[in-house]
C-alpha cells in the first residue's frame, strides 16, 4: 500500500466522526457569522467604515473561528488511546497527522471560505472583492490550521489548555493575518495583489512542509 | 528527527551535565557582573555626560541608549534561547532546557524594557503613547512569544517534558519571527504608519553610537549573569535529590557559617 | 529471540527501576508483575518506543532492546508488534466494526468486513457489531480492543493489564488466544494482578 494514503486513513475517520458530531462543527461556524455580526453592533452601521474594516473583522473573525475547533484536533484521541497506536503505526506518523490536519481544515476551515461571502455582502463588499476574499480565505485557512496543530500537540494534557493554545497559536497566526487581509484591501482600492498571494502561497508550502513534523515531535512529547 | 531514538551515553557531554556546570556556573558569575558594570558605567556616562542634547528631540532622545539595547537582545536572547532548545531536542542533554528555560524571563523582561522606553519616548515626539510602528509592533509580538513559551513550561509538571515541549514551540517560534518582523514591516508601509524608528532619527554621531554599543554589552553581560544565575537555581530545584546536591548545600551551609 | 537490557526508568525523583533486562525465546511469554505504581505500565511503554530509552547513570552497558537482530525502535519492526493499553484505544461515536476496521487500516493492513466481522463474532461481538461503541459496556469495548489481536497478525504482543474489566468467557477466550499465539511461536509480554491462563511462563518482579 502506498503511503501517501496513510494521510486518507486519518482523514477519512475524522470526517466520518465530524459527520456524526455536527453540532460541534456547527458551532464554530455560527461563532464566526456571530463574531462578524457584533462588529456593526459595536461600532456602528457606517457603511464606509464597515467596507474598510471588513477583511480584517472577517479574518479575524475566521482565525478565532479555526481556534475553537483545534483542542478537539487530537484531544479525544489523546484520551481514549487511539494516539498512541497511531504512534506504533508502521505507516509514517506525521502522515497520519497531516491527514488530522487535513480533516480539521476540510471541517473547520472550508466552510467558512463558503461562508465568508455572504457576510462580506453584510459589510458592503463589492463583486470584485467577494471572490479575492474567497481566494485569501482559501490560502489563509489551511495555513491556520497546520500552524494551529502544533499548539494542539503542544498543550495536549496540559493545564489550562484552551486558553494556553490561544497565547502560543495567536502570535504565530500574525504574518497569515496580515497578508490575507491585506490581499483583500488590496482588492478594494484597485492594487496589485499577487505580492500578497505568493507570500501567502510561500508561507502555506512553508508550513506543508515544517507543520506536520512540528506536531508530530510535539504529539510524541506528550505521550511519553 | 525521531524522538524516540535512545540518549546518547552519559559521560561523552561532560560539561553539559548540571553537576559538572553548577561550580563552573559560580565562578564564571562574578566576571559577567563585574563586565556588566563597567560596561554599564562606561555606556551611562556617555550617554549622559557625553553625548550632545539633540537638536530636534531634546534630551528625550537619551532613551534610545537602552532601547535600542534592549530590543538587540531581545531578539538575541530568543536566538540563543532556540538554539539551546535545539540542542536540547537534538542530543537530549538536560543542560540544554534548563539554559532554554533561565533565558526566557531575560529575553521578555528585555522585550518588555524596549517597548516600555519606545512608549515613553513616543509621548514626547508624537504626542501618544502607543504608535503602531514596525519596530514597536513586531517587538509586542516578541514579547508574547516569550510569554507563551514561559506560560507553556508552566503548565507542564514534568519539567523533562516541559523542557521538550518548551524546544519544539521555541524553534516554531524562531522560524515564525524573521516572517512576521517582515510581515508586519509591510504591512507598516501599507498602511503609512508614522515611524518610529529611533535609530535613525538622531544623526548617528560616533559618541551615540559608541554609548548604545557599550550600553549593549552591559544588557549582554547582564544577561549572561542573570542567566547563569537562574540556572543554577533551576539545577539545585530539580536535582535537589541527587547525592551531589545535598553535599554541594552542606558545604554552603558550612561556608556560610564560617 | 527478544533481547532486553538494561532498562531504566524515573519518574520525576523515583527511580522505579534500573537493570532491568530479560530475553524471551520463541514462543516465550513473559508476565511482568508488581504493585500499583511499580512501574509495569511504563516498563510496556519503554519496550515498544512510547517513552524514550534512558541510561542509567552508573555506567552500566547502555538499554538496548533488540528482536531477530534489529532494534524494535526500527519502524519496520512495528508491523511485526501489537501493544494494547490501558486505554480502550475506540472511539465512542464509531461502530465496533469501524474502530476495528480503521486500527487495521492505521497499521497498514486494510481489513475486509468479512474478516471484522469474524474477527468481532469470536470475541463475542456477534450482532453488536453496528452499534456505536459509547453504547458498549467497558468489557465490551476491551473486547472490540482485543479483535485486533485477530486481526494484526504480529508476533509480539505487549498487552498492559488485558485481563481487566473481562468477564469469565472473555477471560477463557482471551487465554486461549495466547496459547495458540505461543504455540504457533509468537511472543507476549503481559501485566497482570492475576495469574496467566497459561503454561511456561515467565515472571519478571517489579
Amino acid at each position: 500500500m502506498p503511503t501517501a494514503t496513510a494521510l486518507l486513513i486519518t482523514a477519512q475517520r475524522d470526517l466520518l466522526l465530524a459527520m456524526r458530531r455536527k453540532s460541534d462543527v456547527l458551532v464554530s461556524l455560527f461563532f464566526f457569522v456571530i463574531v462578524v455580526s457584533l462588529f456593526p453592533l459595536g461600532i456602528g452601521p457606517e457603511p464606509l467604515l464597515l467596507k474598510k474594516i471588513a477583511p480584517g473583522v472577517l479574518m479575524v473573525a475566521a482565525l478565532l473561528s479555526t481556534l475553537l475547533g483545534l483542542p478537539r484536533m487530537f484531544a479525544a484521541d489523546y484520551a481514549d488511546g487511539t494516539l498512541e497506536q497511531l504512534a506504533l503505526s508502521p505507516l509514517p506518523f506525521g502522515l497520519l497527522v497531516s491527514g488530522k490536519i487535513l480533516a480539521h481544515w476540510l471541517v473547520c476551515g472550508l466552510p467558512l471560505v463558503l461562508l465568508a461571502p455572504v457576510l462580506g455582502l453584510q459589510f458592503g463588499l463589492d463583486g470584485e472583492s467577494l471572490p479575492m476574499l474567497m481566494l485569501a480565505l482559501l490560502i489563509a485557512t489551511p495555513l491556520l490550521s497546520l500552524i494551529g496543530s502544533i499548539g494542539a500537540a503542544l498543550t495536549l494534557g496540559v493545564r489550562g489548555g484552551g486558553a494556553l493554545l490561544a497565547l502560543l497559536i495567536l502570535p504565530l497566526y500574525v504574518p497569515t493575518l496580515i497578508f490575507a487581509s491585506g490581499a483583500v484591501e488590496a482588492q478594494m482600492v484597485g492594487m496589485s495583489t499577487s505580492g500578497y498571494l505568493s507570500l501567502l502561497a510561500a508561507m502555506l508550502a512553508l508550513a506543508v512542509f515544517f507543520a506536520p513534523w512540528a506536531t508530530s515531535a510535539a504529539l510524541k512529547i506528550a505521550l511519553e | 528527527m525521531n524522538l524516540l531514538t535512545e540518549k546518547p551515553a552519559k559521560g561523552f557531554y561532560r560539561f553539559s551535565s548540571p553537576q559538572t556546570f553548577y561550580p563552573l556556573a559560580e565562578k564564571m558569575l562574578p566576571w559577567f557582573w563585574v563586565a556588566a558594570a563597567l560596561f554599564g558605567i562606561a555606556g551611562l556616562w556617555i550617554s549622559f555626560f557625553v553625548a550632545p542634547t539633540d537638536a530636534t528631540q531634546g534630551e528625550a532622545y537619551r532613551l534610545i541608549f537602552v532601547h535600542v539595547p534592549a530590543s538587540w537582545m531581545s531578539m538575541f536572547i530568543y536566538l540563543v534561547m532556540a538554539a539551546w532548545a535545539g540542542i536540547g531536542l537534538a542530543l537530549g542533554t538536560r543542560l540544554s532546557g534548563m539554559m532554554a528555560q533561565a533565558l526566557a524571563p531575560t529575553g521578555a523582561l528585555m522585550a518588555a524594557l524596549s517597548l516600555a522606553t519606545g512608549s515613553l519616548w513616543g509621548r514626547p515626539m508624537w504626542g501618544t503613547w502607543w504608535i503602531w510602528d514596525a519596530r514597536l509592533t513586531s517587538e509586542l509580538i516578541l514579547f508574547f512569544l516569550y510569554i507563551g513559551f514561559i506560560a507553556l513550561q508552566a503548565a507542564i509538571d514534568d519539567p523533562r517534558r516541559a523542557d521538550k515541549a518548551g524546544a519544539v514551540l521555541a524553534l516554531v517560534g524562531v522560524v515564525n519571527v524573521p516572517i512576521i518582523y517582515f510581515s508586519v514591516i509591510w504591512w507598516n508601509s501599507l498602511h503609512q504608519g508614522s515611524s518610529v524608528s529611533l535609530t535613525k532619527s538622531p544623526s548617528m554621531a560616533q559618541t551615540m553610537f559608541a554609548g548604545m554599543i557599550l550600553m549593549a554589552l552591559c544588557f549582554w553581560m547582564y544577561s549572561i549573569a542573570v542567566a547563569l544565575m537562574r540556572v543554577r537555581a533551576i539545577i539545585i530545584e530539580r536535582e535537589r535529590n541527587a547525592e551531589w546536591v545535598r553535599t554541594e548545600i552542606s558545604m554552603e551551609k558550612t561556608n556560610a557559617v564560617e | 529471540m527478544l533481547d532486553v537490557t538494561n532498562l531504566f526508568c524515573q519518574r520525576g525523583e523515583r527511580v522505579l527501576f534500573a537493570n532491568v533486562s530479560f530475553s524471551l525465546a520463541t514462543g516465550g511469554c513473559l508476565h511482568v508483575r508488581g504493585s500499583n505504581g511499580s512501574g509495569k505500565t511504563s516498563l510496556l511503554r519503554l519496550l515498544v518506543g512510547l517513552a524514550p530509552l534512558e541510561n542509567n547513570e552508573t555506567g552500566n552497558a547502555p538499554a538496548a532492546i533488540h528482536w531477530r537482530g534489529r532494534s524494535l525502535r526500527d519502524s519496520a519492526m512495528r508491523e511485526e508488534l501489537i501493544y494494547l493499553g490501558h486505554h480502550a484505544a475506540v472511539n465512542g461515536d464509531l461502530t465496533a466494526l469501524e474502530n476495528l476496521q480503521f486500527a487495521n487500516a492505521q497499521d497498514g493492513v486494510p481489513l475486509a468486513s468479512r474478516d471484522a466481522l469474524a474477527a468481532l463474532q469470536r470475541m463475542g461481538l456477534g450482532g453488536r457489531e453496528d452499534l456505536p461503541v459509547r453504547v458498549l459496556s467497558a468489557g465490551q469495548r476491551r473486547r472490540v480492543l482485543l479483535a485486533r489481536l485477530l486481526t494484526k497478525r504480529a508476533a509480539l504482543w505487549v498487552l498492559d493489564e488485558a485481563f481487566t474489566a473481562l468477564d469469565v468467557a472473555a477471560v477463557k477466550l482471551l487465554g486461549e488466544l495466547l496459547d495458540e499465539h505461543l504455540s504457533a511461536g509468537g511472543l507476549a509480554v503481559l501485566t497482570s494482578h492475576q495469574a496467566l491462563p497459561v503454561v511456561n511462563v515467565q515472571v519478571l518482579e517489579l
